[in-house]
Order: structure tokens, then sequence, then C-alpha cells
């Protein structure tokens, strides 16, 4: 049986990874999973000094699902490369990098650095709902997109998927201006915006107010916006939100997603990854599928 | 990781105290540390952080929580024999500040009051313990085998009326070392009361978490300084603590 899938030209043993802010950069998940399992470890956004984030709580559980606002805390692209990179070195697993910034050349430092490391993918995060400058401010406008990704694609020296938020109007047009920007890739979705309101306390549900709705809750919004991008762009999609089983990845793959990636059920069952895989491996058993590029977009 | 419910107890209304035992070898409990407890059902999906309130020596451990909402009440309505998903022990305890003198003040309010107890069990010291209640008592007599303890009322209808701060003042209690865990304010004014008094105080801090193991930067705190592993001011409550130094807190 083949799990390997070809992701933009890079080869992956399988089409699982992890999505953005979810699983950190696998070091603490690594007592619990064993990366080297993975298709790809994609690591939470990085920009090109530290981050502080946004005030608490940055989260809310909500029916099948949270809201986040956790505002891209990170600890800079220095200490991400030499501590968080070199941790993953030690692992047989793809390593995506997830870029953020506030503004064009922000974005254009830190994939600069991160040239001549071992990243083998970049993930641009134009769509974070949680940051005021940048972020969304990218991810929203198709010819803000096709810009970033232009600007970005010039000094990438590896394989760049661009990132887009669901909160629009019409997918289909972020994923054509990324595409004709040069994008390698898109990933899909990130979180819808979303709020919640604490009735004991009559206040906001976390502090930023409005917050990335994400898990279960979401996974028909995610599949459909995959599947109208798989039929408006040729590039391959890294399909995500709300997969929480090797079922719900499989309705990804078949909507025309070459990679799928556990965000949320991360928090729910640290091993959601592995147990995704073993999923894919007995479907493909079951019904005798031997490759599973056969799978990628099969239902029309 | 599976987790059997060895025994239930109801303390109050809306407090339950249940001894729970890992199938498989977890890690020694520590005082001040947590256990991540998953919820079966499907609309529920983050764990629920629940302090270890003791242990024994087969790393059985004792959690007691309050039922706050759908998670904790599930939690509630399960029995011994049982099983309960659970992650744990997780996070910093009291471990490292431990013996940081000869005469410790050890403070708990409300469903803050179980992690003391433990600890109170591993401290050599000199103990005077003070609990803090709103209206109802609960595990006020557990404490008795490890130190002189005081009982703070916010109604006044056992100990003194009103809080941890005035029941330490009304017994004159004087101590070198503060351990305390309970709700925010009762803890800045711990921190103000320990500056005043020019006394070291660790504490255990509590925040909304997501993945409890210190991925998702979900529960910080503010810091003083920069920390060396986030590279700004702030910490996770649940991988670098929950215990912290007080002077390394920004309560602001």
């Amino acid at each position: 049986m083949n799990m390997k899938v070809n992701f933009c030209g890079i080869e992956m043993k399988n089409p699982v990874t992890t999505a953005s802010g979810t699983f950190g950069s696998g070091m603490e998940y690594a007592e619990y999973v064993d990366l080297s399992k993975l298709g790809a470890v994609t690591t939470k956004g990085v920009a090109n000094v530290p981050w502080p984030g946004n005030p608490t709580p940055r989260i809310a559980e909500t029916y099948g699902g949270m809201i986040n606002a956790i505002g891209l805390q990170n600890p800079g692209v220095d200490t991400f490369i030499n501590r968080d990179l070199k941790f993953l070195e030690a692992y047989d697993t793809r390593v995506i990098v997830n870029v953020c910034g506030r503004t064009k050349e922000d974005y254009v430092d830190v994939v600069e650095k991160l040239a001549d490391t071992s990243a083998d993918l970049l993930e641009i995060n134009i769509s974070c709902p949680n940051v005021k400058e940048g972020g969304i401010a990218f991810g929203q406008k198709a010819d803000a997109a096709y810009e970033i990704t232009k600007a970005v694609k010039e000094v990438a020296k590896q394989p760049v998927i661009m990132k887009l938020s669901p909160n629009v109007t019409d997918i289909t047009e972020m994923a054509r201006a990324v595409e004709a920007g040069g994008a390698d890739a898109v990933s899909l979705i990130n979180t819808l915006t979303g709020m919640k309101i604490d009735i004991n306390k009559r206040a906001f549900a976390v502090a930023n107010k409005t917050g990335g709705l994400s898990g279960p809750a979401v996974k028909p919004v995610a599949v459909r916006m995959v599947y109208q991008v798989a039929n408006a762009v040729s590039i391959p999609i890294l399909g995500m939100g709300g997969i929480a089983n090797a079922e719900d990845a499989l309705e990804f793959i078949m909507a025309g997603a070459t990679m799928v990636a556990v965000g949320t059920a991360n928090f729910a069952n640290p091993n959601t990854t592995e147990e995704v895989i073993e999923g894919i491996k007995q479907y493909m058993d079951k019904y005798g599928v031997k490759d599973i590029n056969e799978l990628i977009g099969c239902v029309k | 990781m599976n987790f059997k419910i060895l025994t239930k107890e109801y303390l109050a209304e809306d407090i339950v105290s249940m001894w729970i035992k890992a199938d498989d070898a977890i890690k020694k409990p520590q005082a001040g540390q947590f256990v991540s407890i998953y919820t079966d059902s499907k609309s529920e999906l983050l764990p629920r952080p629940i302090s270890i309130c003791d242990a024994a020596e087969d790393d059985s451990m004792r959690i007691v929580f309050r039922i706050v909402g759908k998670g904790t009440k599930e939690l509630a309505e399960k029995n011994p024999g049982d099983n309960v998903r659970a992650l744990g022990p997780l996070g910093n305890g009291y471990g490292e500040f431990l013996d940081k003198g000869k005469k410790a003040l050890v403070i708990g309010g409300g469903i803050g009051i179980p992690p003391m107890l433990l600890l109170s069990k591993v401290l050599k010291c000199e103990k005077n313990i003070v609990l803090g209640y709103r209206d109802f008592l609960f595990m006020e007599n557990d404490f008795a085998d490890y130190g002189d303890v005081h009982i703070a009322t916010e109604n006044g209808m056992c100990g003194t009326k009103g809080n941890v701060i005035d029941a330490i003042k009304a017994s004159g209690i004087e101590a070198d070392v503060i351990y305390a865990c309970g709700p925010m304010p009762m803890l800045k004014g711990i921190k103000a009361y320990a500056e005043e008094n020019n006394i070291q105080a660790y504490v255990s801090l509590e925040e909304k978490m997501a993945c409890g193991i210190g991925a998702c930067l979900a529960c910080v705190c503010k810091t003083n300084d920069i920390d060396s592993h986030s590279m700004v001011k702030n910490k996770r409550i649940c991988k670098d603590g929950p215990v912290f130094d007080v002077t390394e807190v920004d309560f602001s």
C-alpha cells in the first residue's frame, strides 16, 4: 500500500501533518507522538522578532470546537532556527514552517532567514483573524494576497504554501490570486472568526473579544472550501478544519486535498495524528485501495 | 492514558473528591501538579486541568474539584470502577520551592485548598495552615495532622470573618515562606502581604488551558522579565508553572 504523496515537489511519507499553532514545534508533543511517523510537522507561526501575543483569557471552549485568540505569540525567527528547527532535525519527518508578519518586509525578512535552514516548506499565514496589523489584511483582498505571495516567492528557497482565510466572500478568488502570485500550494482553512459571551460574567469569553473558531464544528465549511478551491486552481491543497479522525481526513482528501492537517483535535487527544494515519491505512485496506493518490479529489 | 476511579465522595453539593489510579506506570505525583482530564462527550474537546490533592505510595491520586460546567459535571457523575481518560501528573509543582524556610505559611482559598493538602504533607518544616472559604467548609479536618489550622470565612460562619489575610493578622501568624493557591484577588493580596513583610512567596496560578502540555500558549501569565523559552515577558502556566515565585509574576 502506498501512503506517499508528492506535495509540490516534496515527497511526504504520508499525507498527515499538524495544523500550525496547535502543536508548537513538536517538542512538547514528542512525549506522546512519534514525530517520525508524521508526513510533516507544521510549526507554530514565527515572525522576525518575538511577539508577546494577546492578553488572557486567550481561549474558550464552544460546542464541538473552541475559539482562540493567542495573537501569534512566538519567540522570533532566530530562536526558532537555533532551537526549534534544530530539535526537529533529529526526526525523520518533513518540516513546514509557518511564517507570520505585520508588513511585507516582516514576511520577507523571516523567509530570507529560513532560506538556508532545514525547513522543507514554508506556509505563509495571511489569515490569522487575531492580529490587527498584517496577517488577515493580506488574506481578505485578492490584490494584497497576490502582492505578498510574489514578494515571498522572490526570496524563498523552499516551496511556498499560502494559508487562506475562510472569512471571505469567495475563497476561490483568493486561491486564484495566490496561484497567480506564484504560490506552490495553498492550505485552508484557517479559523472562522467567532465570538463567545460568558453570561455569568457578562463579558467576552476571550480578552480579544473575537477569536478563531476551530474544531469539528467547522469541518463541513472546510470540506466545502477545499472542494471549491480544488476546482479553481491547479496547485496542490493542504486541507484542514476540524479533522479529528481518519474519516474526517478522508473527506478532505476526496474533496481534493493532497495533504491534511490535524489541529484542535491534538488538544482533545495528543495522539490524534498517529491515529489518523493508522485509520487511513485501515480504510485503504478495507476497500483495497493500493495508492492514496487514487483517493485525492476522487469525488467530483 | 486510562485511569480508574477508585472512590467518590461529595464534600459539598458541588464539590467532589475522587481517588483515581492510572492503568500504567506514571511519574510520581508532586505537590502542586495537576492532571488533565478529558470528557467522553464529543461536544467538549478540551481537557479539564484539576489539581492533585493527595497521592499514595502506589501513585494513585486524590482529586477534589468543583462542578462548574458540563465537563466537571460529567466527571462527577462517574462512579468507582469507571474509566477516565487523563494525562498527568503535569506541570511544575512546589518541588523546587520546598523547604525554603523554617516556618511556613500554607494558604488555600476555595477550590485552591485541595492541592495544599499534599504540600502540607511533604513540607517538613513548622507550618501554619490558613484555609479561606466563602460560605461553607470542606476538607477543613484533613489538614489537622500537618500543622496549626486557621480558618477564614467571608460570612463569618467559622473562624475569622473575612479573608485569609485577615485570619493571618488575627492569629498573629509569623512565617518566613508562604505557599498559596486560590483565586486571583487572594493571590494579589498575598503578593502585597509578602512584599510588606519581606517574606518569600510561591503561588499556584490558574488560566484557561487548551493543550495542557505547553504547546498552544493559551494559558500564559505575564512575567516581570523576558522568559528564556518564550523570549517575551510571559510564561506558560501549564508547563513552566502552575507554581511560580510570586516576584516573577506581573499581576497587573
